[in-house]
């Protein structure tokens, strides 16, 4: 039991994550949760707005219920499948962030001077969730995927535009952990 | 009922990116200050192994649950948009630290500013449905 509380190892992890992808090729489908931003659009009637989001968002039905699946994913691995533990950084990266002003990096999965109450009802706090929220809506849109469709399935199908795409991930990823986030902190 | 393995493929989706971290806001920035091998090692072993089975599948040996060959659709061919596109999900990705999958993930393990993000994401993917067509593709 001790195995599966703690938490996994990169060998472990990424190898079932390929099995969620050959899952859902076995089962038919692919591999890819932005899309299901598009058809949460169509559901609410961007359709209206452009004929990208005219489509029969009912044969999507299926890829709503893998994301209802991963929001009871998530509950059960933290209520059931977790010992608590501190997640196992980097200690330069935990000394970092906190001159940055981020205490005890890695208690919780995500950042409390992001994501605490107090946090968001701050306009600069709020102002960041939504920037971020919409620079992946809008760019994993424009990309035609995010790192399931492109990074898992579409390297592992051997296919150039992934890769470009994937590079693409790392050039904004990069820009903004090395020269952007230390001007907002 | 033909919608309970999608259900249970979602459920173990959320599992494994919640017990790996890589849902961690964390683990996201530590990978983009190259100060861990643990994303990339992640990210690695899940391409190696994807790449394995669909080796398989394409030489016939894995077949779908309806008998039928298995394939991965090919993106459109371009240069533009996934690099423009990849970018900017890229600035996204780092700065909140989550992709979209990670987002639902995080909603189901109790940090619930988290749909703050998401519907940012879905305001941001109707942003682009909208200006989609004046943009280079």
């Amino acid at each position: 039991m001790d195995y599966i509380l703690s938490p996994w190892p990169w060998y472990v992890s990424g190898p079932l994550i390929a099995l969620v992808m050959a899952l859902l090729l076995y089962f038919g489908k692919t591999f890819g949760m932005s899309s299901n931003l598009r058809t949460m659009c169509s559901i609410m009637g961007a359709d209206k707005f452009s004929d990208f989001f005219k489509f029969d968002w009912k044969s999507q039905m299926w890829n709503l219920t893998v994301v209802l699946g991963a929001i009871i994913g998530g509950f059960i691995a933290t209520h059931y499948l977790s010992d608590n533990s501190v997640i196992d950084l980097n200690p330069q990266t935990v000394a970092e962030l906190q001159q940055m002003g981020f205490e005890n990096a890695g208690a919780t999965l995500v950042p409390n001077e992001m994501f605490s109450l107090e946090a968001v009802s701050s306009v600069k706090g709020l102002l960041l969730l939504i920037i971020g929220g919409l620079l992946v809506g809008f760019g994993t849109r424009y990309a035609g995927g995010c790192t399931s469709g492109h990074a898992i399935t579409g390297l592992s199908s051997l296919q150039l535009p992934s890769l470009i795409a994937v590079i693409g991930f790392f050039v904004g990823g990069l820009i903004m952990a090395n020269l952007i986030l230390p001007l907002i902190f | 009922m033909k919608f309970i393995k999608f259900l249970l493929v979602g459920i173990f989706f959320g599992i494994v990116l919640t017990k790996s971290e890589a849902v961690s806001w964390y683990r996201i920035y530590e990978m983009f200050r190259f100060q861990s091998f643990h994303m990339y090692g992640i990210i690695g072993t899940a391409i190696a192994s994807g790449v394995l089975f669909l080796q398989l599948a394409k030489r016939g040996t894995i077949k779908s649950i309806k008998g039928a060959d298995i394939f991965v659709p090919k993106k459109d061919k371009s240069i533009a948009r996934y690099i423009i596109g990849g970018t900017i999900f890229g600035l996204g990705w780092a700065l909140v630290g989550a992709c979209p999958g990670p987002m639902y993930i995080l909603l189901g393990a109790g940090y619930y500013t988290i749909a703050i993000v998401i519907i940012a994401a879905i305001i941001g993917t109707f942003i682009y449905g909208v200006v989609k067509n004046k943009l280079p593709h």
